[in-house]
């Protein structure tokens, strides 16, 4: 009755992540899928709020050219408690910024295991899966996990354009957090 | 031939939550591990406490004891480290145990249509009559729940 050694066989693929903390916990993200990482200060002027009470985690959005990027709140985005916020993390592919606490640091893993099938909620949308770094185990965020499709559509019907400005104009919001 | 005249023989491991014994299948136990660190990180399946690290592989902790016996588990001595067949794949379940674990054979009675879904069959062991778990019931897994599943209840119980 012994547990088999987990199976490797091909190659070691490697990918770059950023550990970050939110409400003090650790998660990773590729950092291919991080465009830029800025201060939260650094957005201040950018941010319009939003108020809109079905989606709590989302509170600002920031002009980019044609489009609005919705800034998630990742504590409350992953049912944690609220903490301040010191960096932004604009991704790629998606029109999220992402507030989290900091950043711990960047490394590499080699192993990504998917999240076993006993968890059956949210978290099958917010992880790409689990990695295992210095024995302790590692959520890897999905980027695409952070805002659906509707709560896309919904965010865009909120925020009308000409409520919007720049992100190189006039202040908007604090984006206080 | 009624389910209460129909029974098998099968390799069981009686494990212990609190006061009560159960017993689980043989073939869906890997094996008996000492307590050891829970990592814990946000998720909202509010069956798994965390997941452990065993040989290399993530396994998630669903404590069952609640379920069976009304209490969580205080005092978790081991982990019983069980399996349950995910299409090709294996999922990996540690159950938290106050005890030691036996391996034994015995006569198996299938579970009858009033008993609840968790109990998988019956069997009696040093005069003690025994549910033998199914563990489709007690730990989550949304695949787990289909009802093209439920035929799943009985334990794979082989000699």
């Amino acid at each position: 009755m012994r547990l088999a050694a987990v199976h490797k066989s091909s190659p070691v693929r490697t990918e770059q992540i950023i550990l970050f903390r939110a409400s003090n916990q650790l998660f990773a993200i590729s950092s291919a899928s991080v465009q830029e990482v800025r201060s939260v200060d650094s957005l201040a002027g950018a941010a319009v709020e939003i108020s809109e009470p079905s989606l709590d985690k989302v509170r600002h959005a920031i002009r980019r050219g044609e489009r609005n990027l919705y800034v998630v709140n990742a504590p409350l985005h992953f049912g944690l408690q609220a903490t301040p916020a010191a960096l932004v993390f604009l991704l790629r592919k998606v029109r999220v910024a992402l507030l989290v606490d900091g950043i711990e640091k960047m490394t590499t893993m080699t192993r990504l295991q998917a999240l076993p099938g006993t968890f059956c909620h949210e978290e099958r949308t917010w992880y790409r899966g689990l990695t295992v770094l210095d024995q302790n185990v590692i959520p890897v965020v999905n980027p695409a996990g952070f805002l659906t499709a509707e709560e896309l559509s919904m965010l865009d019907a909120v925020t009308a354009p000409p409520s919007m400005p720049e992100s190189t104009g006039a202040a908007g919001a604090e984006l206080s957090l | 031939m009624t389910w209460m005249e129909q029974s098998d023989t099968c390799s069981c491991v009686l494990l212990r939550l609190g006061e009560r014994r159960f017993a689980l299948a043989a073939d869906q136990v890997a094996e008996l591990a000492a307590a050891t660190r829970i990592f814990r990180f946000a998720q909202n399946t509010p069956e798994i406490d965390g997941v452990i690290l065993r040989r290399g592989r993530v396994v998630p902790v669903c404590d069952i004891s609640e379920k069976l016996t009304g209490k969580k588990l205080g005092k978790r001595r081991f982990y019983l480290i069980a399996t349950r067949r995910h299409g090709k794949a294996l999922d990996w379940i540690a159950l938290p145990v106050s005890g030691d674990c036996e391996l034994i054979r015995a006569d198996l009675t299938p579970a009858g249509p009033s008993d609840s879904p968790h109990v998988a069959a019956w069997l009696s062991h040093d005069g003690e009559v025994i549910e033998v778990l199914n563990l489709n019931a007690l730990a989550p897994g949304a695949d787990f729940a289909q009802p093209e599943h439920s035929s799943a209840r009985s334990p794979e119980a082989h000699p």
